[in-house]
């Protein structure tokens, strides 16, 4: 179980030796794809009633753009993309929408999505699709690019992430090397093995548009040993179109060694190319990218013949089910005619799981619809999914660590999560969990860490959107309190602008002439003249004439020009003062100030 | 000893130079703890807490004025990390409960157009002028509630706000692994020696 410094051998289609790494951990579990491998895909019968939700990928929902009561031909959009990680959704038949509303989805929460229903017609007549696109290596890199985006591709494997967007990794990484996955590591489920060994090479032309889009240098396939049919059949598609022309770049086909998880995107790259996707990085930041063999086919579908994703291949599988096999089935046809096809239930029923028996998510009823995401499901028997019972006390054996594919500390993220310390458990890079289940597989006191690791995940992603919240509703509030308090500054401004507009002749004089100083001079001014009044007047009566006569000629310009000031300051000076001791009682009221100034 | 006068002079005084430059340099406006404290808070401005916002009680907190326990929508979680940052013990909640996170909903039929609501809203939520219908954007309410107490009509209830496959957690697990049982004594075999050492830490 330890990661030895260990590579292995692989004979490639050359015949040559290819070295091959291993990643850290990993298990082996019993593979139970027997169950479902044995026979062909069976086309669905199309449904009376086709339920497609409105968001199958990761990224923004897609827009409703058709209306209850509308046509719709089969290809059609009827779900617009909303923003760039997005994509478009199509109706999968033809028929009328018969309602647009939240309904059940495959979801492990069991909750309830907006989705378009459509009632079909039976005809299942195609809408006009877009030119097929033959000659691709003569077509523009983003028209290719843009196609696929409108075909509705998201990656096949599990994720839904859309394609589009991943093979659009920008101009400043350049990608070396396509790997298109087709390990399918999980047990029981077997439609990539399908996928590979029946349409082989739709997926080869589809690797070659990729190789194309992203200029990459070669392409490797990973399909594990346990896939003798497919890994030949692809062998075989690669020869057969290399000798028709030859593609731009070498493609491979290796064989890697059985153990789960060897189909994780990171674990596929460590295997292949002994590369490791930096922490919270994604693989074209080493060059690389990475697709499944259900997109690679989705493609080739979209560009060589311009259909639209609207159909995939699903295993209907587990012991519970009467007869195991894989389906071609349109997207958003409802999981219950899957199982009916397969001649339903038998015996007992002890768990429904979308997905594989380690990854997925259990669901309390088949009423469900097919999304391009979903590739399983899987009816387990009490037998094959036994109760562990209830978890006991970590006895800190460490086995745990030991088989973890992503080199992580399960028990320290265990504790912390436990403890609910979302940022501890964040440090012991939690989003690096790929949630494969190794970890609680072995524990021997089988605890559910999984469930604790999806807890902290979806914890903290809440915690995130609460920050984001609270930060916006402090930016909102302070906006507000600007606002108000602009508003309260307007407000005095034309307070004080009314009440300047009333009393503007005591403003302009204020500003004019220093009403202190004036003041000031006015009074010496008048005590001057007083005092020049009681000269003259005592002169007149008491003192000689000629003394009088002397103080008079010796300034008579003086005291003319006295006078004239002195009427002057004082006509100028009096409605300055009067505006002085009046303030006050102007700031109470706008309208004294006016009765003042006219009496 | 003259020389280790001036030598102690000479360094207070160039310390002291140095204390007061660094001062008036490096001078913060506004408390720091305070903003971080802020930031933890979930700016509903609900002023539950009795303080007349978040920023007013993330002040309080910041200078030991106030319990970090008084903020009802942060919950637990923001008392924690109050005094996580504080180096404070946590506190009990006491009565405190946590709600369910509910938006603002406008009944069309009985809203008057007064607006008191709209100045009530610290986040600007609500929309309306006098004698029209006002509506309360839902995204942008914070469920503080502060708009119910204004309106003289009753027309605004809180719903809460319905679980999406968006906003969707998985649930804490619900069985807890079993530990060695503390609160319950071992059971001793019928005529065990029983030391006293034991039955005083069985007593505790």
């Amino acid at each position: 179980m330890f990661s030895l410094p260990m590579t292995l051998h692989s004979s490639t289609r050359a015949g040559r030796k290819r070295k091959l790494w291993r990643f850290h951990g990993g298990i082996h579990l019993p593979e139970e794809k027997h169950l479902s491998n044995r026979e062909s895909v069976q086309d669905a019968p199309l449904p009376s009633q086709l339920v497609i939700p409105l968001q199958q990928h990761i990224g923004a929902p897609a827009r409703a753009c058709v209306a209850v009561g509308d046509p719709v031909l089969k290809g059609q959009v009827i779900g617009e993309p909303q923003g760039y990680i997005s994509a478009p959704v199509h109706a999968s038949s033809s028929g009328v929408v018969s309602a647009i509303e939240p309904r059940s989805l495959p979801h492990p929460s069991g909750l309830r999505g907006p989705c378009v229903v459509i009632d079909t017609d039976g005809a299942d007549a195609w809408a006009a699709l877009p030119e097929p696109i033959v000659e691709f290596e003569q077509v523009d890199v983003a028209t290719l690019r843009e196609r696929i985006r409108a075909s509705g591709i998201v990656g096949m494997g599990g994720a839904s992430f859309p394609s589009s967007v991943k093979l659009n990794p920008g101009t400043d990484q350049s990608i070396a090397t396509l790997i298109i996955n087709g390990a399918e590591c999980e047990p029981y489920i077997t439609c990539d093995d399908l996928l590979m060994r029946e349409y082989a090479a739709d997926i080869v032309d589809g690797i070659r548009i990729m190789l194309h889009v992203l200029g990459a240098k070669r392409c490797l396939v990973g399909i594990e040993d346990n896939k003798p049919e497919a890994l030949l059949a692809m062998r075989q598609a690669v020869v057969l179109r290399a000798r028709e022309k030859a593609p731009s770049a070498p493609i491979d086909v290796v064989r890697i060694p059985t153990l789960y998880p060897s189909g994780g995107e990171k674990q596929l790259i460590k295997i292949l190319t002994g590369k490791e996707v930096p922490s919270h990085g994604i693989p074209a930041q080493i060059g690389i990218v990475c697709q499944n063999v259900g997109t690679a086919n989705a493609v080739a579908d979209a560009v060589l013949r311009g259909r639209p994703l609207i159909e995939r291949l699903v295993t209907v599988t587990g012991r519970a089910v009467a007869q195991p096999r894989n389906y071609r089935v349109r997207v958003g046809a409802p999981a219950t005619g899957l199982v009916e096809r397969s001649g339903g239930y038998r015996g007992e029923l002890a768990k429904l799981v979308i997905g594989g028996p380690m990854m997925g998510f259990r669901v309390n009823s088949d009423a469900v619809p097919i999304t391009k995401a979903v590739n399983c499901i899987l009816g387990l028997t009490p037998e094959e999914s036994p109760d562990p019972g209830e978890p006991l006390a970590c006895i800190r054996c460490g086995r745990c660590a030991e088989v973890c594919p992503a080199n992580l500390l399960p028990q320290q993220l265990y504790w912390n999560a436990r403890a609910k310390d979302i940022d501890k458990v964040q440090d012991y890079n939690l989003f690096d969990c790929i949630e494969c289940g190794c970890c609680a597989h072995v524990c021997p006191s089988h605890i559910p860490l999984v469930q604790y690791y999806r807890y902290a995940k979806t914890e903290s992603w809440a915690r995130e959107r609460e920050k984001r919240a609270s930060e916006h509703a402090r930016e909102r509030h302070a906006a507000r309190e600007a606002r108000l308090e602009r508003m309260e500054r307007e407000r005095k401004a034309n307070l004080r602008k009314k009440k300047e507009a009333i009393a503007p002749k005591g403003d302009a004089d204020a500003g004019a002439v220093d009403p202190k100083k004036s003041a000031i001079e006015a009074a010496r001014k008048r005590a001057a003249a007083k005092k020049a009044a009681a000269v003259k007047v005592a002169g007149s009566d008491v003192a000689p004439a000629s003394f009088a006569v002397a103080a008079s000629a010796a300034e008579p310009a003086a005291d003319q020009a006295d006078g004239k000031a002195r009427v002057q300051l004082v006509e100028s000076t009096s409605p300055t003062r009067r505006s002085r001791t009046d303030a006050p009682a102007k700031r109470v009221s706008v309208r004294e100030p006016v009765s003042e100034d006219q009496d | 000893m003259l020389i280790a006068i001036a030598a102690i002079a000479v360094l207070a005084a160039a310390f002291g130079l140095l204390l007061g430059y660094s001062a008036i340099r490096f001078h913060i406006e506004g408390d720091p703890i305070a903003d971080q404290v802020d930031a933890l808070l979930p700016q509903s401005q609900c002023g539950q807490c009795g303080y007349p916002g978040c920023r007013p009680y993330a002040e309080a907190v910041a200078s030991g004025e106030a319990e970090i326990s008084l903020c009802s929508p942060g919950g637990e979680a923001a008392m924690l990390s109050m005094a996580d940052l504080l180096g404070r013990e946590p506190v009990a909640l006491g009565e405190l409960v946590e709600k369910v996170k509910c938006v603002a909903v406008i009944d069309e039929q009985i809203c008057i157009g007064c607006t008191k609501c709209l100045q009530a809203c610290p986040v600007d939520a609500i929309v309306g002028a006098a004698k029209q219908l006002h509506g309360a954007i839902a995204r942008e309410c914070t469920g503080c509630g502060l708009c119910q107490d204004p309106c003289p009509v009753n027309c605004i209830r809180m719903e809460p706000i319905p679980e999406s496959i968006g906003t969707w957690k998985w649930p804490y697990p619900a069985n807890q692994p079993m530990h060695a049982p503390t609160d319950q004594p071992v059971k001793q075999p019928p005529g065990a020696n029983t030391s006293p050492e034991i039955e005083h830490r069985e007593a505790a």
